[in-house]
């Protein structure tokens, strides 16, 4: 009704719609305020019960909460660097096996394979990474555990039921499409020139990856090896499933280590009061499991984005 | 000229040992693609050979009469006790009967209830029904209790064997499509269990998820791709939106808890919660897919548009938003698929629970597909981790359907400029 030249009306309805845009695209940050904001409050609680030295390089970690006020040991134990040694085994142990596999796996792919061959096996280790991590976790408990556990009875090891090494190698599996195609992308990123100089002065093809390719994408396949133990050490569902409970400080890997993500999840499921310091533990072990993947990540975009440029 | 003779020969020396390394290291590569490609069968066997059995389930044929007494008293179940009686008129004494009883599922009296309440008629006549044995009684069928072993080992006694070997000398006994796997919800009995209740709950959560996450990340794409200017505060964004693609999943969970369960007070166990921790998970994948169908729209689509006189809002959602859809779709389904994988933020929020209802709005308590695996994982029933797999290979394939159609959207839409 108001409808005259004079008046703008596209304008001032596309200013709208370009608020609304505005206001879509702080959601991700407003996502990154809520997180830190969430884990940094809760935290605090609990480093205000439990200080930070204790919890950060206390070697005993059995958080419980009391049922009485006057009961022995009623406040818990809250030491979380066994927690942060498992993680690491773990996280090593997966590393240990996708880093070699991937590797040779995206060079194999980009430096040998026939394109045929390729077309088929590239979709085949992206299959490995669609698969939910809860169904890695079921193979790891059901077969690969219950199979390390044999075959160490025949070797005359004592493995346990429950050992990193089990969901380490499983893990291990699941990364391995993320270090192989990330790998892939920076091997196929070095310049097809620097292949024929060294194969013109007469290297064979595996000198030529050894000694030309694999330096020259070094940075890229170290920022995607970052990544790819960020991813490790954040993973969840398998090591819910497959790795332990009890907090053991050690480096053996046929023995039962419990991880950063296992003890946030025992921690949290179940019912009890929002106020305790085991509860409130929980956040400060996602607090810790936040700001160490995101160094690695920050780190590892980092390097890849650098190495980019050189050969644009 | 002597000179140059040692040289070549001296790589003639080298050129065999050379030769294997290369040989070698390529062997290394196809080590390595057959080892990944390996365990990835070797993972699908293990499952689908576990998970097939889930499908079929034992039942057992009965003479069973709607007794009015019992009826009227509805125990359905005591309907089940006078056939199997009638069944097996030898066993007398009290212990043996009770045995007896535990052959069949403590839910076939169920079925019966729903026979009769689709038909009243049925009041005082007997019938021939095919009803679920226990889950023991199921294992034993499909092979996976050892007959051979000492009785104590075996879940199954002597006494039992030979009642069920007379059913199969009767031909009373058979494995039956297991229609309750997909129409039940969970139980604490394996015969009884069904996969519904979970399918519902992600089904929900993952509309929950899609109604906020496709919104929000094709606006945001738009906004950043189309119109931001490049300064400090868009670059933010970026930096950002890549960082929160690589924050592990059980934060967002922790998010959810402390945000919307307890600073906000929304229910647990919610679908409705479950939606939207996930839809902050997968907002960065939906981006960044959506950025990159943007920018593989041509400028000369957006210059043509700009001369004809549209705005840059028309430009966008007339031409460039038409031409980005199918990218950005095929980024969606990929996000949703992840997100129907995603457990571990749903373990924080409450999603865990025992719920036998199937939930049928966003506020009821649900749990998730990919929970409801790791809760029947746990279980220490033989018939259970059948039933885990049974669950695996249906998620796989919800998942595998999910792919196909995004690789398809991606063939039949794609375009060269």
């Amino acid at each position: 009704m108001y409808v005259t030249p004079a008046r703008r009306a596209k304008k001032a309805v596309e200013a709208v719609i370009k608020g609304i845009l505005i206001t879509s695209s702080t959601v991700a940050i407003l996502t990154t305020v809520g997180i830190v904001a969430s884990l940094l409050f809760e935290a605090m609680r609990f480093f205000g019960e439990i200080p930070f030295v204790d919890f950060m390089f206390g070697t005993e970690w059995s958080p419980q909460t009391a049922i009485r006020e006057d009961q022995v040991g009623a406040s818990g134990s809250f030491g979380a660097v066994p927690l942060f040694a498992g993680t690491l085994l773990i996280s090593a142990i997966a590393l240990a096996v996708a880093a070699p596999v991937g590797l040779f796996a995206a060079i194999f792919l980009a430096e040998y394979a026939h394109p045929k061959l390729r077309n088929w096996v590239k979709p085949i280790l992206e299959i490995l990474a669609g698969i939910p991590t809860v169904v890695y976790g079921f193979f790891a408990a059901l077969v690969v555990a219950p199979w390390l556990r044999g075959t160490g009875e025949v070797a005359g090891f004592d493995v346990s039921s429950e050992s990193a090494l089990a969901a380490g190698l499983v893990m291990g599996v699941m990364i391995i499409p993320l270090i192989s195609s990330l790998s892939d992308d920076v091997i196929n990123a070095v310049p097809q020139s620097m292949r024929d100089g060294s194969f013109g002065l007469g290297a064979t093809k595996s000198e030529t990856i050894r000694q030309v390719i694999i330096p020259a994408a070094l940075p890229g396949i170290m920022g995607g090896m970052l990544l790819a133990a960020s991813r490790a050490i954040g993973e969840t569902m398998i090591v819910v499933m497959a790795a332990g409970l009890a907090a053991n400080l050690t480096a053996n890997p046929l023995q039962a280590v419990t991880t950063v993500t296992v003890q946030i999840v025992t921690l949290l499921t179940g019912d009890q009061e929002f106020d305790s310091a085991k509860t409130l533990a929980a956040f400060a072990l996602g607090l810790m499991l936040f700001v160490t993947t995101l160094v690695l990540n920050v780190v590892a975009l980092h390097i890849v984005n650098k190495y980019r440029e050189q050969y644009d | 000229m002597t000179d140059q003779l040692s040289n070549s020969e001296r790589i003639q020396a080298g050129l065999a040992r050379r030769y294997r390394a290369e040989k070698r290291f390529r062997l290394y590569g196809i080590i390595a693609v057959v080892l990944a490609v390996g365990f990835l069968a070797v993972m699908l066997s293990a499952i689908g050979a576990r998970g097939f059995g889930a499908f079929y389930q034992t039942h057992a044929s009965l003479e069973v009469t709607f007794d009015e007494e019992l009826v009227k008293d509805k125990d359905w179940q005591g309907i089940v006790k006078v056939a199997m009686r009638k069944s097996f008129p030898d066993v007398k004494a009290r212990r043996d009967k009770r045995k007896l009883y535990k052959l069949m599922s403590s839910g076939a009296g169920f079925d019966l209830q729903g026979m009769y309440k689709a038909d009243p008629e049925l009041l005082g006549q007997t019938r021939t029904v095919w009803l679920p044995t226990s889950d023991d009684i199921d294992m034993l069928m499909k092979g996976q209790i050892d007959r051979v072993l000492a009785e104590d080992d075996r879940r199954v006694s002597d006494k039992e064997i030979t009642w069920v070997d007379q059913w199969i000398a009767s031909d009373r006994i058979e494995l039956q499509f297991n229609t309750r796997f997909f129409t039940g919800g969970d139980s604490r009995e394996p015969e009884l269990a069904g996969i519904l209740g979970a399918v519902m709950g992600s089904l929900l959560s993952l509309t929950v998820c899609l109604a906020l996450s496709f919104p929000l990340g094709v606006m945001t794409a738009v906004y950043l791709e189309e119109f931001a200017p490049k300064n400090k505060w868009t670059d933010i964004i970026e930096v950002n939106i890549n960082n929160l693609a690589a924050v592990p999943s059980i934060v967002f969970g922790l998010l959810g808890l402390a945000m919307f369960l307890n600073f906000f007070g929304m229910p647990r166990s919610a679908p409705l919660v479950g939606g939207m921790v996930l839809a902050l998970m997968t907002l960065p994948t939906i981006i960044i897919a959506g950025r990159a169908a943007l920018r593989a729209v041509p400028p000369s689509i957006r210059e043509a548009a700009l001369g004809m006189g549209a705005s840059p809002i028309q430009t966008v959602t007339h031409h460039v938003l038409p031409l980005a859809m199918p990218g950005m779709l095929t980024g969606t389904i990929i996000g949703m698929a992840q997100a129907l994988g995603e457990s571990a933020p749903l373990l924080m929020i409450g999603m865990v629970a025992f719920i036998v209802d199937v939930p049928a709005a966003f506020t009821d308590p649900a749990t998730a597909l990919p929970v409801q695996i790791y809760l029947w994982a746990d279980s220490p029933e033989r018939a259970f981790s059948e039933r885990t797999s049974g669950a695996i290979i249906v998620l796989l394939g919800f998942l595998i359907t999910m792919n196909i159609i995004a690789v398809f959207m991606r063939k039949s839409f794609e375009r060269r400029w």
